[in-house]
C-alpha cells in the first residue's frame, strides 16, 4: 500500500513537472522579454559555480591520470594516457561529473530561494503587481543554468586536461605541447558535439527542477528544506536519465 | 440561517457611489473542506470595507480570489465592472496595477533594497505616469507618505516589523491603485506601531482617494477603519453593518467578535 502510493506520487510529480516545463517552452518565446535578469543570472549561476567546477575539474584530471597511470605502465602503454584521458573526460566524466556539483549548488539554491520567496509571499505579491513571476523567475534561471552549464563543462573539461597533464610533466616528463598534441590527435567532433549537446539538457533539467520544487514549495521552513534537498536529489537523478539516452542515441549516429 | 439582527441596514447610504468591487456567490473547497459557500460583497468607491473572521474562516481565500491568485469555484468576481475570473492573463496584470495589495507578512523581495522594490512595480507599467524614464522621484514621493524616504537604500532584514509593513504599504501605492486590500494589516506588531499604521491607513485613504478592503483580527483596528463592516462565519457574510451595530448584537456568534 504505501509502496503503491510512493510509485503513484512519483508519476504525479512527473507529469505536474511535464506540464511545468511545457509552460517554460510556451512562455519562453511570448513576450514581455526579461532580458535584464537573463543576464543577471547568467552571470549569478555561472560565476557562482565557476571555482567549484574549476576545483572539481583539476581533481578529476589529476586522480584520473594517478589512477591510470600504473595499470597503463604494466602494459607499457603509457603514450596512451592522453588519449584516453581526454576521450573519457570529455565524453562522459566531465559533463556528468561537473553537471552533478552544478546540481548540487544550483539546484538547491534555485530551489531555496524560490521556496522561501512562496513561502513568505514574495511570488504572489511579484504577481499582484502585475509582473509574471514565472516569467521573472522561473523563465531566467532555466534559461541562464541551460546556457550556463555547457560553458561551464568546456572550462571543467580544459582544466581538468591540465591537471592530468601535470601529473604526466611530473610522473612522465611529457611536454605541455607533445601532451596537448596528443589530447587533439585522439579527439573526434565525435566526441565533442554530442558531449556538448547533452549538457545542455542537463543545464535545462536542474534549472526546471530546481524551479518547480521552489515554485511549488510548501508551506514553512521545512518546506523550503525539502524543496532544496528534493531539488538536487531528483535533478541528479535525471541527470543519470538524460545521460544514458544521450549516450544511446550517440551510440546510433557516431558509433562509439 | 440568517438571523434578522445580523444583516442590518447599511450605515450610511452608498446607493449613488460607484462600485469598485463585488463579489457574487462565491463558492471554494478544498476536498471536503468548504471553505467559501456563497459569500457576497460589495466595495463602494472610497469607502472602507472590513471583514472579520475567525481563523480559517476563508477570509485569505476570499481576498485571494479577488485579485486572481486563487480560482473560485463557482461565482463572480467584479473589479470595477471586470470579471476577472475571465479575463486574460495581459488584462489582469493591467487591471491589477488599479488594486494595490497589503500582504500580512509584508512581502518584500528581500533580495532587493527599498527603492527596487518600490520600483518593481513601475517595470511593466511606467506608461501609468507617461513613460518617465527616471523612477526616483515616484518612489520618494510614495516613501514620504509613509515617512521612510530614509530608508530608500535600506535591504528588508535591516527594517523593523513596523518598518517593513510601511514599505510594503509604499509598495502598493507607487501605482496609486484605485482599491487597497489589506491582509491582517496591524497582525504581529506592537500596539503602539499597530495605531501608527492604522493611522497611516486613514491618511492614505485622504491623500489618494483609495478605496479599502481590509482583513482584520484586530477589534481597535476594525473600530477605527471601518466605515461597514462583514462578519464572515461559516463561509458566508453571517452579519453586516457599522461597527457600532455590529457591537450591540444580541447573536451570539457577533459578541464572540467582540469579547
Amino acid at each position: 500500500m504505501f509502496n503503491s502510493l510512493k510509485i503513484k506520487s512519483f508519476f504525479i510529480e512527473i507529469g505536474e513537472l511535464t506540464f511545468f516545463a511545457h509552460r517554460f517552452l510556451k512562455e519562453v518565446f511570448s513576450r514581455p522579454f526579461e532580458f535584464k535578469e537573463l543576464l543577471r543570472q547568467c552571470y549569478y549561476i555561472g560565476n557562482k559555480s565557476l571555482f567549484l567546477v574549476g576545483i572539481t575539474g583539476f581533481i578529476i584530471g589529476l586522480v584520473m591520470t594517478l589512477q591510470t597511470r600504473p595499470t597503463l605502465e604494466e602494459f607499457g602503454a603509457e603514450s596512451w594516457m592522453p588519449s584516453m584521458v581526454s576521450i573519457s573526460i570529455i565524453r562522459e566524466i566531465g559533463p556528468v561529473i561537473i553537471a552533478l556539483t552544478f546540481a548540487g549548488r544550483i539546484a538547491s539554491g534555485i530551489g531555496a530561494e524560490l521556496g522561501s520567496m512562496r513561502v513568505t509571499e514574495q511570488i504572489d505579491a511579484m504577481e499582484v503587481s502585475g509582473t509574471n513571476p514565472f516569467k521573472y523567475l522561473v523563465v531566467t534561471r532555466v534559461l541562464a543554468s541551460t546556457l550556463m552549464l555547457p560553458i561551464l563543462v568546456l572550462i571543467g573539461d580544459a582544466i581538468a586536461l591540465y591537471g592530468s597533464y601535470i601529473i604526466e610533466n611530473i610522473k612522465g616528463d611529457v611536454s605541455f605541447l607533445l601532451y596537448f598534441n596528443k589530447v587533439f590527435d585522439a579527439l573526434q567532433f565525435g566526441d565533442i558535439i554530442p558531449a556538448i549537446i547533452k549538457t545542455y539538457f542537463f543545464g535545462f533539467a536542474i534549472g526546471i527542477v530546481g524551479c518547480f520544487k521552489g515554485y511549488f514549495c510548501q508551506k514553512g521552513t521545512v518546506g523550503v528544506g525539502l524543496a532544496a534537498n528534493s531539488a538536487v536529489v531528483f535533478s541528479s537523478m535525471l541527470l543519470f536519465i538524460i545521460d544514458f539516452i544521450a549516450v544511446f542515441i550517440t551510440d546510433i549516429f557516431f558509433e562509439i | 440561517m440568517k438571523l434578522e439582527q445580523n444583516i442590518v441596514t447599511e450605515s450610511r447610504d452608498l446607493s449613488n457611489k460607484n462600485l469598485m468591487l463585488e463579489i457574487k456567490d462565491l463558492r471554494k473547497s478544498f476536498g471536503d473542506n468548504h471553505v467559501l459557500n456563497g459569500f457576497n460583497l460589495r466595495l463602494y468607491e472610497g469607502e472602507n470595507l472590513v471583514i472579520m473572521g475567525k481563523s480559517g474562516s476563508g477570509k485569505s481565500v476570499m481576498i485571494k480570489c479577488l485579485v486572481g491568485l486563487m480560482q473560485p469555484d463557482s461565482g463572480s468576481v467584479f473589479v470595477m465592472g471586470e470579471d476577472i475570473t475571465k479575463l486574460r492573463q495581459l488584462a489582469l496584470d493591467e487591471l491589477r496595477t488599479e488594486i494595490g495589495f497589503l500582504f500580512q507578512g509584508s512581502a518584500l523581495y528581500d533580495s532587493m533594497t527599498v527603492r527596487e522594490n518600490l520600483e518593481f512595480p513601475l517595470r511593466r507599467h511606467k506608461h501609468k505616469f507617461g513613460d518617465i524614464s527616471d523612477t526616483t522621484k515616484i518612489v520618494t514621493d510614495a516613501l514620504k507618505s509613509v515617512g521612510l524616504v530614509h530608508a530608500i537604500d535600506l535591504m528588508p532584514s535591516e527594517l523593523s516589523g513596523g518598518m517593513k509593513r510601511r514599505v510594503a504599504l509604499a509598495r502598493t501605492l507607487i501605482l496609486k491603485p484605485k482599491i487597497i486590500l489589506y491582509d491582517e494589516p496591524t497582525s504581529g506588531l506592537d500596539p503602539i506601531t499597530s495605531k501608527e499604521i492604522i493611522e497611516l491607513m486613514r491618511n492614505i485613504q485622504k491623500e489618494y482617494k483609495t478605496s479599502a478592503l481590509i482583513i482584520t483580527h484586530d477589534v481597535d483596528c476594525a473600530r477605527v477603519v471601518a466605515e461597514r463592516m462583514i462578519l464572515l462565519v461559516d463561509g458566508i457574510n453571517y452579519a453586516e453593518g457599522s461597527f457600532n451595530q455590529l457591537l450591540q448584537s444580541k447573536d451570539e456568534k457577533v459578541r464572540a467578535f467582540f469579547k
